[in-house]
């Protein structure tokens, strides 16, 4: 009796934490796979075909990485109830804000042409028009936010993260040996040596996974959805869950190109797609599709990110629970931000390798900013009180942003000259 | 015009409310301010470098 009844208990506690779970589950889950965005996949696709499995376990040290910086901006929305943008303004004053904003506006539009280039090349592959593709995002984005509800819009976005794990399938299609994903890519190795290359794709996903735009996007997002300081236990969780499955998505990409594409030079993920459809159409195709929906999912992000932190400034109404009488400048921004990104692919010859470099650059001047701010944010007692950093968490996070800046920085000036560390 | 005039009020409403930084100026935050001064700094200065280097290369 006694056993069943410890059953029972134990079994509607774990019932009652998981629907705790899945009210406050959200934006650290659709930060996290968002940030698998069209680059992203790009770069996965890169390390598989020019690596192999090798560098499988590198991407696992993302985990903890990507969880340590992000669940900062839960605790730090969910006790301010303010954007990243509004923190930065208050805290540090009016030059570093408009630092930071003008910053996340340049590399937020910048970043968006580059999902729209994703998306076009991505559906171009099974004959669809650029324009095409341009004016239906841009018409299914409209729609997905203009219903009026944070919460609505939260769970299309939810979606289509699901769609983002086609990769899952896809690996599994092209029949990888699992004892060489485990001999040759849990065991940490630098295949080559670290050289040049090596370190350009190591860079590229440290910068795929942290970005600039997620510390702005999630902060904003745990105060729109109206996150308490009682659901920041949930929100880390929601936060490491993401962490993982993004990790765990972009493992699957590398499998895909490391099992069929390995030492094929890859530029981007649509060339990697039509490559693998003429050995295995459905794999292929499952790329594209999933190349797509990054993009898509980077992109409702992305334009959100820069809207939500406009409206903070500014002081307009700057809720997705607000329809566009209440808070039409928010959705003003939102929408110009989207229809000039998504114009850029379709202007011929339009500098989109320049583009994809300015990127690189600009987000680099931004992370270590963002970053620097957050754990000065996060040490500020006064305002977060026992929510603050404790000191184990600032040897932690430290540690991770003292290395991001750094390495970061060499690929920032790796990008401006690219044979200064040859 | 009359948005631009409206516009730039708003920034000048801004900057007086945010004029006073909220955090306190501790040595350890001055120091990093600083550093990313410094840090923002040097990067403009590549990329300008880079810039002025690459015109009359006509790249």
């Amino acid at each position: 009796m006694d056993f069943f009844s410890t059953l029972y208990y134990r079994t509607k506690k774990i019932l009652k934490s998981l629907k705790m779970y899945l009210a406050i589950a959200g934006p650290g889950l659709v930060v996290m796979i968002a940030d698998n965005d069209a680059g992203g996949i790009t770069t996965y696709a890169a390390t598989g075909a020019k690596y192999g499995y090798h560098l499988i376990w590198f991407l696992l040290i993302l985990i903890p990485v990507a969880y340590y910086v992000q669940e900062m901006t839960v605790r730090l929305g969910a006790v301010t109830k303010r954007g990243h943008a509004e923190a930065i303004f208050e805290s540090f004053g009016a030059f570093w804000g408009w630092f930071s904003l003008l910053d996340l506006m340049v590399v937020d539009w910048l970043t968006l042409v580059t999902e729209f280039v994703g998306m076009t090349s991505a559906l171009n592959i099974f004959g669809v028009p650029p324009w095409l593709t341009v004016a239906g995002v841009i018409g299914l984005m409209g729609i997905i936010v203009l219903n009026g509800r944070y919460w609505t819009w939260e769970k299309i976005a939810l979606g289509f993260c699901l769609l983002n794990l086609v990769y899952v399938p896809a690996a599994f299609m092209v029949n990888p040996s699992v004892k060489e994903i485990i001999g040759n890519g849990l065991i940490p190795n630098l295949p080559g040596g670290l050289n040049n290359d090596l370190f350009f794709l190591l860079m590229a996903n440290i910068g795929t996974t942290i970005a600039p735009w997620m510390l702005f996007f999630q902060q904003s997002s745990v105060v729109d959805k109206g996150l308490h300081e009682k659901d920041i236990k949930m929100g880390k969780a929601d936060t490491l869950f993401g962490a993982v499955i993004t990790v765990a998505v972009a493992i699957f990409i590398v499998v895909v190109t490391g099992t069929l594409l390995h030492g094929v030079p890859i530029d981007d993920a649509a060339t990697a797609a039509r490559m693998l459809m003429r050995m295995n159409h459905f794999t292929g195709a499952l790329l594209a599709i999933g190349l797509f929906d990054a993009g898509l999912l980077g992109a409702i992000c992305i334009s959100l990110a820069s809207s939500w932190a406009f409206g903070e400034i500014f002081g307009w109404a700057h809720s997705l629970n607000t329809n566009v009488k209440q808070a039409p400048w928010f959705y003003a921004s939102y929408f110009l931000t989207l229809i000039t990104a998504g114009i850029v692919p379709l202007i011929p010859g339009a500098p989109l390798v320049l583009i994809t470099l300015f990127v690189q650059v600009v987000a680099v001047t931004l992370l270590p900013a963002a970053l620097v701010f957050l754990i000065l944010l996060l040490n500020d007692k006064k305002t977060m009180g026992e929510y603050a950093n404790t000191p184990i968490q600032n040897w932690i996070t430290g540690g991770i942003v003292v290395a991001i800046i750094i390495l970061s920085t060499m690929y920032g000036v790796s990008a401006i000259f690219p044979n200064l560390f040859k | 015009m009359r948005i631009m005039k409206q516009f730039s009020e708003k920034i000048r409403e801004i900057n007086a409310r945010y004029a006073k930084p909220k955090v306190e100026m501790s040595p350890v935050i001055k120091f990093s301010l600083t550093g990313l001064r410094i840090y923002l700094f040097v990067l403009v200065a590549l990329l300008l470098y880079k810039f002025v280097t690459l015109i009359p290369a006509g790249k």
